[in-house]
């Protein structure tokens, strides 16, 4: 057999999102069909266009199918495995040019792109550790470990100027460095992984696609600050996540690179992990190890900072998922490398989860210093049906909203934060004309003060006027004077509350009412959501050019709030009428007679 | 009840019966038995040598843990910011009106119980639902009336 026949590679992608779709089924027929073929077909972790999948990437010729069904696995089979003729009807059709594309480097959801931390990811079987050392994993932990010292560890770290990706960007290389000087019997590292941010997925496909790159940075962390005992904190609604780690860990140990005396130096290391019981609050590191100790979730006062005591009372170092991920390559490729990708004062890459109204929603990852606008009109490919752009939503619940016309802005900790939004965990939300800005604020207020863990005044009861308040707008019942108490209360609830949860909870409110105070004002003084959100602010209308009496809006109406008899124009009664819609999604298309107005008729 | 603490007994008999390892022992419960009783928070206290008061505390803190059991087919609907924007309060009411209980609740015959989450990761394929492991995503009103409502026997296959 000929070397290019033993690697090729039919690969399906099962990360959550094309599982969810079923493509562990795929992979199973797929197998089921080539036992006997010289071909390798091997289950990967997500390879970033979700809303493409499932997909099915033939390596290394690059092919790329999107939309696989179960039928449609034998065609791959006798066509592009028996005969080497790819398929073309399951290609990626560009929507612009109308053209299919073969291979998925020129799609240009993956062509802006530039993977380092997700450099395996999608490429590699997430639950075989060779495939990950053949491809260089575990290289940066032997160099640590039996070339460095913890001080060339730190010295590089520093230099190449890392900051933590969870969201705050604190330097990476001050934080071990604090960890590394204190001065302790025991010492811990602990993974950050509670992504608790609604509408961001970058952690737990770093878990379920590259779990040793995780496994690996913490086992460096671990050597620099002289830890021995490692904690992985994921979120339990990530079952997927949690089985790929613990078979990544248990093969890491058997391989030598977890336990005693990794790969024949005297560093002992081990790694535990602990599932979060799903509290948002738990991702600020007081409260994660508050909960790893038994706890309820609820913030330290700082100081003393994890690095001084931490984890029982111990020095603690905890990061987060991707910034564990990215030690390994800096280790690599040394602090030079890493300091020429992004910007002055943030360098490396972002991994964003690009969801909501984009046209081409996934996994991308990409240099600090790229625009807004390039993510979401180069990558996301703009609005699905080209729909009017209203906001970008990014940082989740602690982020904010930013208009069309701060999308020039360049992505980095730094012009994020001054545009009133904050990278966070990545979560980047895209909204159209159809999303109401008052409910999104709404929206994330109704989180974060159910997440509010109670322990400070100013979040606990703050988070909640400001919800009355803005459940009032929506529901048609603002004052005009309710618009500047809001305004007024979000800046008390963010200086006076203890933990990162309260100081960034009002950031929504804050960016809508300065970017879409119109919005506002038009739910408090006209009375109506021109998004046709708001239940209380919209009316449903029977048009009697249209309407042909099918009676079908009759007969589904919840309320009886429609009068009409057969073949004769119907009516809404506005006084029974819930607005709940269910009239329109019936009304047949061709008939198209129900509309929806902003305001009340 | 005695009956009871044997069961906890074996469920828990991989534990060493330190009280920081209240989480995951609520959760192994929690997966064993369907729901925290306060039977089972009785013997995790006494199990932990910690106050029952602290058990509760910690098991009313976290959003994972319930207090009552549930349906057979445990329905989340996810409420994280994609699936929002792309209507999750719209699949909630479909749901809820086509298995006849509201968003918290179980019905009475134990078939459902109807749950919202707040973020399960497949944001890509907004919006999203679980049963009890299977996730459906991308839904429309007319998928959520094939997942839920009971299919007609066909008189064919019977023959």
């Amino acid at each position: 057999m000929s070397k290019d026949i033993k690697s090729r590679e039919i690969l399906v992608c099962c990360g959550t999102g094309c599982v969810s779709a079923k493509s562990d089924q795929i992979l199973d027929k797929l197998k089921k069909y080539t036992s006997n073929k010289p071909v390798k077909i091997k289950p990967i972790g997500c390879h970033g266009f979700c809303q493409q999948g499932p997909l099915v990437i033939s390596e290394p010729d690059g092919i790329f199918y999107c939309n696989i069904t179960n039928d449609d696995v034998e065609e791959i089979v006798n066509s592009h495995i028996e005969r080497k003729k790819p398929v073309e009807r399951l290609f990626y059709l560009d929507p612009i040019t109308g053209k299919t594309i073969p291979h998925y480097k020129d799609i240009k959801f993956y062509k802006e792109q530039k993977r380092l931390i997700l450099r395996n990811c999608g490429h590699i079987n997430p639950e075989e550790i060779d495939e990950y050392t053949e491809s260089g994993g575990y290289q940066a932990a032997r160099k640590a470990l039996n070339e460095m010292r913890p001080e060339d560890i730190l010295m590089m770290i520093k230099k190449s100027s890392l900051r933590g990706l969870g969201g705050a960007g604190f330097p990476t290389g001050l934080k071990w460095e604090f960890c590394y000087n204190a001065k302790a019997d025991e010492k811990y590292v602990i993974c950050n992984g509670d992504e608790g941010d609604p509408g961001s997925f970058q952690d737990m496909s770093v878990f379920e696609g590259v779990p040793h790159s995780v496994i690996e940075g913490m086992i460096i962390a671990g050597k620099t600050i002289g830890a021995n005992k490692g904690y992985i904190y994921v979120r339990a609604e990530y079952p997927l996540a949690i089985k790929r780690l613990k078979i990544a860990i248990m093969q890491a140990q058997e391989k030598a690179f977890l336990g005693k005396n990794i790969l024949g130096s005297k560093y002992c290391f081990d790694i535990e992990i602990f599932q979060g019981a799903g509290a948002f609050v738990c991702g600020e590191e007081t409260a994660l190890i508050n909960s790893i100790e038994g706890k309820r979730g609820t913030p330290r006062q700082r100081p003393p900072f994890p690095a001084e005591s931490g984890l029982w009372g111990k020095p603690t170092l905890i990061n987060n998922v991707k910034t564990l991920a990215s030690v390994a390559n800096i280790i690599n490729n040394g602090a030079e490398w890493f300091n020429k990708i992004g910007t002055n004062t943030s360098k490396g890459t972002a991994i964003f989860s690009l969801t909501g109204e984009a046209a081409n929603c996934g996994l991308v990852e990409v240099p600090m210093g790229m625009t807004l606008r390039e993510i979401i009109f180069e990558i996301g490919g703009g609005t699905i049906d080209n729909k009017k752009f209203k906001a970008l939503h990014i940082g989740g619940p602690s982020g904010g909203c930013l208009p069309e016309s701060l999308l020039d802005i360049k992505v980095d900790f730094d012009s994020l934060k001054k545009a009133g939004a904050m990278m966070g965990s990545g979560g980047m939300v895209v909204m159209d004309e159809t999303t109401c800005m008052v409910d999104v604020a709404k929206y994330f207020l109704d989180f974060t003060q159910k997440e509010s863990c109670g322990d400070c005044n100013p979040c606990r009861l703050g988070t909640k006027q400001m919800l009355d308040i803005l459940n009032d707008i929506v529901e048609g019942k603002g004052k005009p004077e309710d618009i500047d108490l809001l305004s007024y209360l979000s800046e008390s609830v963010k200086t006076g509350s203890l933990c990162g949860l309260g100081q960034t909870a009002p950031n929504p409110v804050i960016t809508t009412l300065k970017y879409f105070r119109d919005e506002y004002e038009e739910h408090v003084n006209k009375k109506l959501c021109r998004a046709k959100k708001c239940k209380a602010l919209i009316s449903y209308y029977i048009n009697p050019d249209k309407c042909t009496g099918c009676h079908i809006c009759f007969k589904n109406c919840p309320d009886n709030a429609i009068s009409g008899e057969a073949k004769k124009t119907h009516e809404i009664n506005q006084d029974k009428c819930t607005r709940c819609g269910i009239c329109f999604e019936k009304c047949p298309p061709k008939f198209n007679a129900i509309e929806c107005y902003p305001g009340k008729i | 009840m005695l009956v009871m603490k044997e069961k906890l007994g074996i469920i828990l008999s991989s534990f060493s019966g330190e009280g920081r390892e209240l989480i995951p022992v609520l959760q192994k419960v929690q997966d064993e038995m369907g729901y925290l009783s306060p039977e089972a928070m009785l013997y995790a206290a006494e199990f932990l040598k910690i106050p029952p008061s602290n058990v509760f505390g910690v098991a009313s803190f976290y959003e994972q843990f319930r207090f009552s059991p549930v349906g057979k087919k445990m329905v989340m609907v996810c409420q994280g910011t994609a699936c929002h924007v792309k209507g999750a309060e719209k699949v909630m009411n479909e749901i809820s009106r086509h298995i006849g209980i509201k968003k918290g609740q179980t019905s009475e015959d134990m078939e459902y119980t109807l749950k919202g989450v707040t973020c399960i990761g497949c944001c890509a394929l907004a919006p999203c639902i679980t049963i009890n492991d299977d996730v459906h995503g991308r839904l429309t009103p007319k998928l959520i009336e094939k997942l839920f409502i009971k299919k007609p026997v066909n008189k064919k296959t019977n023959e």
